[in-house]
This record gives structure tokens, C-alpha cells and sequence, in this order.
């Protein structure tokens, strides 16, 4: 390299150190006012917090909402990934751009339209609520505003990875004999389980995450349709500050271990490129 | 190839199907209420509706702040992309998984913690007030938050880019006489524009749909500091479900006008 293609040395520490600065600044100190905030009074009333009846009931309904939503939409991220990357159809690339329409959706839209549809006044709202069937305010609006909101992730990782693999092993397995699901058992599978993966981390960590969506569809019932997004909320505006940013931290480190477990599988796909 | 019945490859049929039936059920139908709802109001009223003063000043507030936090994000995402991608140092991948930080973070947690660092008497808002600069409870704490979101978006569109650059192109410039300045002006920079713009689309179409970074620092003024989200939920807690997707509606239609217009700049560029 010829030095006139690079900045001086001291250039170049100047601007490392200018975007460290930046993105300390800018994106971790948010991260270290939360811990702070949430230890403000110590270890006992931040766990006092997270202990809380409330609390243990929106960590249980956030779990279980992601246990549905994940396995959902990774099983159509698979089944469209599948079919936009191994196949030419017609209309190919407008099945990509619906499937990733969501990320371009405010989250409060995307539980709005379940509320136009379910909700007291929405179109199918009179039919349920002549059957004892509740969507909105309750379990499954809170799933499917989830489901809208994390529905690209999966998919949205797989379809580049898998359009560059080409189709010729699974085509090769197939010749040899093998059938559909045993092909992309021991063909397809281990050639994108780490993209996969990662896309699934995305997914879950969006899903437990979520706060706009699911705030519209929740109607906010303490211990019954409040997700750990929501409980903070609620805690915050009662200014239970403490327990407000408990709950916050725990969500924050939810964020940090995804980002690390990310770090690791982008590391494995890497040694699996080399390999 | 087109599927055909020799397709050796099984399992066509079954994967779209699957996949049509996961659209059509969780994203289509709807997206379909949400555009049908407004036209009970007629077009005399869904122009009504969308036109109120509060509606108003909260789409612009929601449109134009995302513009300026998109547009502010583009020289501090240009400079971390650029360290990240050229430079060697130690510490290099921990500055690369904080810009993802964003991304993982849930919004009403980014949204907590930014209220407590910009208000009044926080870490970073105590010396901006003695400055003069009020930034939580105000339009400028809105275009804040909008730009915490923003910033990963043009890092990671401008990245992939910059390391695929020919370096030729700059030992050719720098060969010829161009001195760095000049070499970075006028090959560097052009040739990283629209990655720059694709950015600015993204990071600029997540803001205009912000939610929850945004609401606990915005102060939630009418007229003022209100965004377009915060009146949906408004009109919804009304049961006025046909104002509420009207106002859906019309900031669908705004991020589709941005997209637009950005797609038409980027193809005039090229032809230039």
C-alpha cells in the first residue's frame, strides 16, 4: 500500500478515537444510565422489583409470547427462503419485498391493524364477541402483533445466504435419492444453521423487545396482558422509577446477550467459510 | 429454471403454499383492513381527518424529524464505517457490536434511558440546560431518539460497500497527483454515495414510524412534540378505528413518497 492512499498516523488515532468517543457518548452511555438508574438505591429494591408478582407475571407472558411468535415465523422464514432461493418463479422478487413490507411498518400500525380487525369494532369483533372469543385486549393479539413485527427476520437472513449456495447439492442429493425432507435434513440444514440461528436471535430478541406493537393490543392489565416492555412503561409512569429501570435492565441485558451470541455465530459462519 | 414437473428439486408446491398462506395471514389481510378502514370516512372526511391541525403538526414533527435525524446520522455513520472498515486497532470488534446496539436494544428501554440522560438533571441534559439547550420534553429530544435508532442503518449499508472499494481507484488519484483530501472528495466519496442515500432511506423510514424510543422523551406536547404513532394510539383509545388508520394511512403513504423520491434521485444520479 503506498502511504498516499492512507491518513497520517496521527490522523488516523485522531478519527478512532473520534468515533469511539461517538458511539460512547451517543449509544453506551444510554446503556450505562440504565444500570445505574435501575442500582440507584442498591441490589435489594431492584431485585424487590423484579420479584414482584407483576413483574414475574409480564417476564412469564413475554416468554411466552416469544415460545409462539419465534417458532412461527422461523417456520415461514424456512418455507420462503426456501422457495424464493431455490426456484424462478414469477413474481419472485415482489414474494421478497411482501415478506420484508413489515420492517417498513410502524410498529404502532402493525397492532392497529389487528385491532381493525379483531378488535370491539373491527371487522370480525361482533362474531367473536358473540362467541366468547377475545383477540384484542388479551394472549393471542398480543402473539400476533408480535408475529407482524418479527415476521421478516428469518427469512431476511436466510434468502441472501442461500441464493449464493445455489441449488446444486440439494439437486445432487435428490438424484442420489434421497427425499425431500432428508435432503434438507443432511444437505440444506448444515450449510445454513448458523445464518439461521442468528436470524432466530434477531427474531426472539425483537419479539421479547417489542413495546409499540403490543402496546396498542394489550390494554395493559396488570398481571394478565402486560409483556415486560409494557410493565415498564406502567411502572415508569407511576414513577416507580426504580422498578421502572429494573425491569429496563433486564431487558437491556436480554439485548447484550443477543448482541454477544450474534458476535459468536458470525464468528462460527466465519470458521465454517474457511473450514 | 422454471418448476416444471421434472423439477429433480421437490418440495416447490408445499414451500410456496406454506409461504402464502404465512403472508397472506399475518401481514396481507391485514394491511388490507388497514387500507379499507378509512373509506367508510369518504374522501371529504378522510381529508378532514388527516388534515386537522393536531394530525398535522404530528406528521410533520414525525416526517420532517426523521429527515433530520436520517440526515444528521450520515457523517458521524460515514466516519465509524470508515474506521471500522480501514483502520486496525485494538478494541475494533467491541466498537463494531456496539453500532448494533440500536438494533437489539427494545425501543421503550433506548427510550427510558435516553429521558434519563437528556432531561434537566441528567448525565448529558444538566450541561446542555447550562448551555441553553433543552433537549428532553422537546421537538429537538424527538429528533434525538430518532437518530439513536437511525445510526446502525447507515454504518451497515455504507460498510459492505466501502470494503468491496477498489483501492486502485485511489492509488490511481494519488498517482496523478491528487492530494488525500482531494482523492477522498472525488472518488472516495462519490463512489459511496448511494450507499449514503440508501441509508439515509432506511435509517429515515424507521423514524417516521418511531414509537417507542421516541414517546418517553418527546414530552408528548400536542401540536408541539407529538408524533404521528402517538395519535393513532390517541384515536384508538377513542374507538375512532377509522381516524386511527386514516392517520396510518397517510404516514404509509408519506414513507412511500421518501422511498420514492429517493429511488428517482439515486437513478438520476446514474445516469449523470
Amino acid at each position: 500500500m503506498t502511504p498516499s492512499t492512507t491518513e497520517p498516523r496521527g490522523l488516523r488515532w485522531l478519527l478512532i478515537l473520534l468515533a469511539a468517543l461517538l458511539l460512547g457518548v451517543f449509544l453506551l452511555l444510554p446503556l450505562a444510565a440504565v444500570f445505574t438508574e435501575a442500582l440507584r438505591r442498591g441490589w435489594p429494591p431492584m431485585w424487590q422489583a423484579l420479584s414482584d408478582p407483576d413483574a414475574l407475571a409480564a417476564i412469564r407472558l413475554t416468554l411466552l409470547v416469544a415460545a409462539i411468535a419465534v417458532p412461527v415465523n422461523t417456520l415461514g422464514g424456512l418455507a420462503g427462503a426456501w422457495c424464493i432461493a431455490r426456484y424462478r418463479f414469477p413474481g419472485r422478487a415482489l414474494l421478497l419485498a411482501l415478506i420484508e413490507l413489515p420492517f417498513s411498518v410502524s410498529p404502532v400500525v402493525s397492532g392497529l391493524v389487528w385491532v381493525l380487525l379483531f378488535g370491539a369494532h373491527g371487522w370480525f369483533g361482533p362474531w367473536l364477541e358473540a362467541r366468547g372469543l377475545q383477540i384484542i385486549f388479551a394472549v393471542p393479539g398480543l402473539v400476533l402483533a408480535t408475529l407482524f413485527v418479527t415476521f421478516p427476520f428469518v427469512a431476511r437472513t436466510l434468502v441472501p445466504l442461500m441464493q449464493e449456495q445455489g441449488r446444486e447439492a440439494e439437486e445432487a442429493a435428490a438424484t442420489l435419492g434421497a427425499s425431500g425432507w432428508q435432503s434438507f435434513r443432511r444437505v440444506t440444514l448444515p450449510g445454513i444453521r448458523w445464518a439461521l440461528l442468528s436470524g432466530v436471535l434477531l427474531c426472539n430478541a425483537r419479539a421479547m423487545g417489542e413495546f409499540g406493537a403490543v402496546s396498542v393490543v394489550s390494554g395493559h392489565i396488570r398481571g394478565e396482558t402486560n409483556t415486560m416492555p409494557l410493565h415498564v412503561e406502567i411502572l415508569y409512569n407511576e414513577y416507580q422509577f426504580v422498578g421502572a429501570f429494573a425491569v429496563a435492565a433486564l431487558l437491556a441485558l436480554l439485548a447484550l446477550v443477543t448482541l454477544g451470541a450474534k458476535a459468536l455465530v458470525e464468528r462460527g459462519t466465519a470458521r465454517g467459510a474457511a473450514a | 429454471m422454471t418448476p416444471r414437473r421434472r423439477d429433480p428439486l421437490p418440495g416447490f408446491g408445499l414451500s410456496l403454499g406454506v409461504t402464502l398462506l404465512w403472508l397472506l395471514g399475518l401481514v396481507l389481510i391485514p394491511l388490507l383492513a388497514l387500507l379499507l378502514r378509512p373509506l367508510e370516512l369518504g374522501p371529504a372526511g378522510f381529508w378532514h381527518s388527516v388534515t386537522e391541525p393536531r394530525v398535522l403538526a404530528a406528521l410533520r414533527l414525525s416526517f420532517l424529524g426523521a429527515l433530520a435525524a436520517a440526515a444528521a446520522t450520515v457523517p458521524p455513520g460515514l466516519l465509524v464505517a470508515w474506521v471500522l472498515v480501514r483502520y486496525r486497532f485494538p478494541g475494533r470488534r467491541l466498537l463494531d457490536g456496539m453500532v448494533d446496539l440500536p438494533f437489539a436494544l427494545p425501543t421503550a428501554v433506548a427510550g427510558l434511558a435516553l429521558t434519563a440522560l437528556y432531561a434537566p438533571n441528567g448525565w448529558l441534559g444538566a450541561p446542555l440546560a447550562a448551555l441553553g439547550l433543552k433537549v428532553a420534553y422537546t421537538p429537538l429530544g424527538v429528533v434525538l431518539a430518532m437518530a439513536f435508532v437511525g445510526l446502525p442503518f447507515i454504518v451497515r449499508t455504507v460498510e459492505p460497500v466501502l470494503r468491496d472499494l477498489p483501492r486502485e481507484a485511489e492509488e490511481a488519484a494519488a498517482t496523478l497527483g491528487a492530494s488525500r483530501a482531494q482523492t477522498l472528495w472525488r472518488v472516495v466519496l462519490p463512489a459511496l454515495a448511494p450507499a449514503l442515500l440508501a441509508g439515509f432511506a432506511m435509517a429515515a423510514a424507521r423514524a417516521i414510524g418511531e414509537y417507542g424510543s421516541v414517546i418517553f422523551i418527546a414530552g408528548n406536547m400536542p401540536m408541539v412534540s407529538e408524533i404521528a404513532p402517538l395519535l393513532i394510539v390517541v384515536r384508538l383509545e377513542q374507538f375512532d378505528y377509522a381516524g386511527a388508520a386514516a392517520v396510518g394511512v397517510a404516514m404509509l403513504a408519506l414513507s412511500f413518497l421518501l422511498l420514492l423520491a429517493l429511488n428517482l434521485v439515486q437513478r438520476l444520479w446514474r445516469r449523470a
